[in-house]
């Protein structure tokens, strides 16, 4: 698995989190498009990485556990729209607090992948 | 007429037919998750090896079940959606604290993990949190 890819996953992740909190404290619902031009950027890499993922999968000597860490590269993937729309169905700061969940969930998919593939290291 | 009734759902309370809104929102994908969570994990672990620890997994199915009839019943709402997410809430924080005790005092009988063993410490202890929140939530609600 590509460790910077992992790396700059966490890095959007975080900043969207921050950018997530502050709306919160500001009580600012709906979220505006740039904020959701963050939510693509975020999507793009998750995207980029399930592929990746599953190729360094398909490609290594390493005995990882297969199901498990396809399940947490999609759930990275999925949970950010799914976020998204329970924030978009709620527009107060609560609303927007979905989203910060799924944020969260998207760091500890990140920490369970990489452990995953380290555990399995030679 | 400037009548201001609860327009998608007449019958219902207002209270109870707002399960999913306010914080309940943040209640929700937290459910969300472990639902998505638990039943992954318990359909991996029959999957591959169920015969390496049927309690253990066979609780984890009960996990996954549990959390994903609560996160429906807040999703729904209503005063029926209400009752049942009572119960989910109760019989997982029983579940979480038996679980918990058990899996620290019967090693022997948890070989492999379940969300709820060592009180969910494999998932920052949110799974002891979670149900007291979600009662407190439905109380609220009530």
């Amino acid at each position: 698995m590509n460790g910077l890819l992992t790396v700059v996953v966490l890095a959007v992740t975080l900043v969207a989190a921050i950018a997530t909190v502050v709306l919160i404290v500001r009580d600012q619902s709906p979220p505006g498009d740039r904020y959701f031009a963050l939510l693509g950027v975020l999507l793009l890499v998750l995207l980029v990485q399930a592929v990746g993922g599953c190729v360094a999968l398909a490609s290594t000597e390493r005995q990882v556990e297969g199901v498990t860490f396809v399940a947490y590269l999609f759930t990275a993937l999925l949970v950010v729209p799914v976020g998204a729309a329970l924030a978009l169905g709620e527009r107060t700061r609560w609303g927007t607090g979905a989203l910060l969940v799924a944020l969260l969930t998207v760091a500890a998919c990140e920490a369970r992948l990489d452990s995953l593939w380290s555990v399995a290291g030679a | 007429m400037p009548e201001h009734t609860a327009a998608h759902d007449p019958g219902q309370d207002g209270g109870q037919s707002h399960l999913s809104s306010g914080p309940g929102r943040i209640l929700v994908a937290v459910y969300a998750v472990f639902a998505v969570a638990a039943t992954g994990r318990s359909l991996v672990q029959l999957g591959t090896d169920p015969d390496k620890a049927p309690v253990a997994y066979a609780l984890s199915l009960v996990a996954a079940v549990i959390y994903c009839v609560a996160t429906t019943c807040l999703l729904l709402g209503g005063r029926r959606a209400w009752r049942v997410a009572v119960a989910a809430c109760s019989v997982e924080a029983i579940g979480v604290l038996v679980v918990g005790v058990l899996s620290y005092v019967d090693t022997a009988l948890f070989p492999d993990k379940t969300v709820w063993s060592h009180f969910g410490q494999g998932y920052g202890f949110l799974p002891l949190v979670l149900p007291f929140l979600g009662l407190a939530w439905l109380r609220r609600t009530r």
